[in-house]
């Protein structure tokens, strides 16, 4: 048997995360064509790569069938619901930052904080008849947000790419999404609420809590992480 | 026997009771259109509830409790006065302690009657106590009518009053705009730079967006004049906090909130409707001098009562979900009616958790 390292299968993304490791001594490479999704790790015995897209990677890690894995902190918190319980955090790699945030048109003059969102929600309702809407992809995230934060009157709509031209498009009022510079949503007439991000994301080596573990992987394991902390 | 076959005895036999005490039994579908409850709730509720899809109704929610469909049933062809009784399974759907259940049966007591309520509170809560006799449960009681009441009456402008109302459900919110409206709160920067301006400030950048300039243009205005109104006075303040924080048996609980009246006179009435019903609790034999009352009690549990509630606890059992729970929904059937609304009060008991109350006890 051998310890499974889940890292995602493309991009930037991946490349990065070869950079990182390959610093710490730890050579990670695809191989066969560009289209297969193999790869082999040098620098350090009994690790089997697994690429596989950031996406899966949460959910691959909480059924246990990798062991270690990379993605962002975004996508574990969205899709593992008792996260703290599943997996564990073993670096922030420094990379992918990206915040997910939430944002209105700049022409809401009225609206800085969450206060005044919960007022013009309530507002749009009664004028408009239907919740103000809030397009984002990350439905338990904001969820949560803005159910602590006490906000009412809003409806979360899907959407899964091109999120900021919903305003525009009147599909939806305002957006929550995940941006590094700000510059997209700058591009569409839209402005961040001051209150901070919903969350601070970057690229992350997560442990498997529930991954089943030989006494050989565990030994192999142990070698593995002494070198990516010292390294 | 299981324990799920112990539990739906139990459950025949809860729901004939309330049947031999005038109830009609009703049997509401599994699947209820999603949009109603998403209307009620708003979004908080996917966060409890199962939805589920099909390409000709739409989304659908696995039943999250028989109060909706109930009231809903009764409003659209319900008789005059009506009593009903249910027992099924209910669904709800846990992303954060996987040992609470995510379906389990309840049974109801549901009563339509505009004559006496208060008489109606205590015939649902004695008949709840009575199917609850000789369990080691705590009754706990409050009434959400006598903080709106309270809230209706504050010297302050309409728009105040309708933002409170709007969060008595969301006690952190309320906290805050009563925090606000009291001038306690600093001011958020954005707002003090936007009342240092004049006129109509949209207009420099693109409108975009379903929300119109005007609506914003007509938001500024009223914040202006929000700005201009004096803070809610502070004895009205303290009364109001003094209200929320009663907790004691009911005789001292409403000794202390005529107190409280003094300051905030429109809870009059509203106590008025407390006394009565304490009266009528008093006359089905319940043991009033030991009942707690709590004002804020309900205040956090995202329901639609506006008056009356309870619920039973089993003290010995901290791991336990509150056994069984109820309250007045006049409101609820003011949104579902459509134009007709008509008093109501009802409660639910849990029959897998009386019995793993009962198997702890033996």
């Amino acid at each position: 048997m051998t310890l499974k390292l889940g890292v995602p299968s493309k991009g930037r993304l991946m490349e990065k995360t070869f950079e990182w490791f390959a610093k710490r001594g730890i050579t990670l490479s695809r191989t066969g064509s560009d289209r297969e999704y193999a790869g082999a790790v040098e620098g350090v015995d009994g690790v089997d790569l697994v690429l596989l897209s950031a996406g899966e990677v949460p959910r691959e890690l909480a059924a246990g069938r990798i062991h270690l894995g990379v993605t962002g902190t975004d996508l574990v918190q969205e899709k593992l619901p008792l996260w703290e319980q599943q997996v564990e955090e073993v670096a922030p790699l420094g990379f992918g930052h990206a915040d997910l945030i939430l944002a209105v048109p700049q022409l809401w003059v009225d609206v800085d904080t969450l206060d005044d969102l919960d007022a013009v929600a309530a507002a749009f309702r009664r004028k408009h008849g239907h919740r103000l809407r809030i397009a984002t992809k990350y439905h338990r995230l904001v969820r949560e947000y803005l159910m602590d934060a006490g906000v009412a009157d809003y409806q979360l709509v899907d959407s899964q790419g091109a999120t900021e031209g919903t305003v525009k498009n009147e599909t939806a009022e305002m957006v929550a999404d995940i941006t590094s510079t700000g510059e997209t949503l700058r591009a569409n007439h839209l402005k961040l609420l001051s209150d901070g991000p919903v969350l601070r994301s970057q690229a992350t080596l997560w442990r498997s809590r529930t991954a089943k573990c030989s006494a050989d992987e565990k030994k192999v394991l142990g070698a593995l992480l002494d070198r990516l902390h010292n390294g | 026997m299981s324990d799920r076959m112990n539990a739906l005895a139990l459950a025949a036999r809860l729901r004939m009771n309330f049947e031999a005490a005038g109830a009609r039994v009703v049997e509401p579908p599994y699947l209820q259109p999603a949009e109603t409850l998403l209307d009620l709730y708003g979004e908080d509720i996917r966060a409890r509830a199962y939805v589920t899809t099909d390409a000709l109704r739409g989304e659908q929610m696995l039943r999250p409790d028989f109060t909706v469909p109930v009231v809903q049933m009764h409003m659209s062809h319900g008789a005059e006065p009506a009593r009903y009784t249910y027992a099924g399974e209910v669904f709800r759907r846990q992303e954060h302690d996987e040992d609470r259940a995510n379906e389990y049966l309840q049974v109801g007591y549901e009563v339509f009657d505009r004559k006496d309520p208060a008489s109606a509170d205590a015939e649902v809560f004695a008949l709840i106590a009575l199917q609850l006799r000789d369990m080691p449960v705590r009754a706990a009681t409050g009434d959400i009518g006598i903080l709106m009441a309270a809230v209706q009456g504050l010297n302050t402008t309409d728009l105040r009053k309708a933002a409170l109302m709007r969060h008595i459900w969301r006690p952190r919110r309320f906290r805050a705009l009563l925090d606000r409206f009291a001038g306690r709160a600093p001011l958020a920067d954005s707002r003090r730079k936007l009342l240092s301006t004049e006129g109509v400030l949209t207009g420099q950048v693109p409108a975009i967006g379903k929300r119109r300039p005007a609506e914003i243009d007509a938001r500024v205005d009223a914040l202006r004049a929000d700005a201009a109104e004096p803070p809610i006075a502070e004895h009205e303040i303290l009364a109001l906090e003094a209200l929320m924080a009663v907790r004691e048996t009911i005789p001292y609980a409403s000794e202390q909130l005529r107190d409280i009246a003094v300051d905030l006179p429109s809870i009059n009435p509203a106590l008025d409707r407390l006394d009565a019903r304490t009266a009528a609790m008093k006359a089905r034999g319940i043991d009033i001098e030991t009942l707690d009352f709590e004002a804020s009690y309900g205040r956090t549990s995202m329901e639609y009562y506006d008056g009356f509630v309870f619920g039973f606890y089993a003290d010995a059992r901290p791991d336990l979900p509150v056994i069984a729970s109820g309250g007045r929904y006049d409101a609820l059937t003011r949104q579902l009616g459509q134009g007709a609304e008509i008093p109501a009060v009802g409660g639910v008991l849990r029959p897998d958790l009386m019995l793993r109350l009962e198997g702890a006890e033996q």
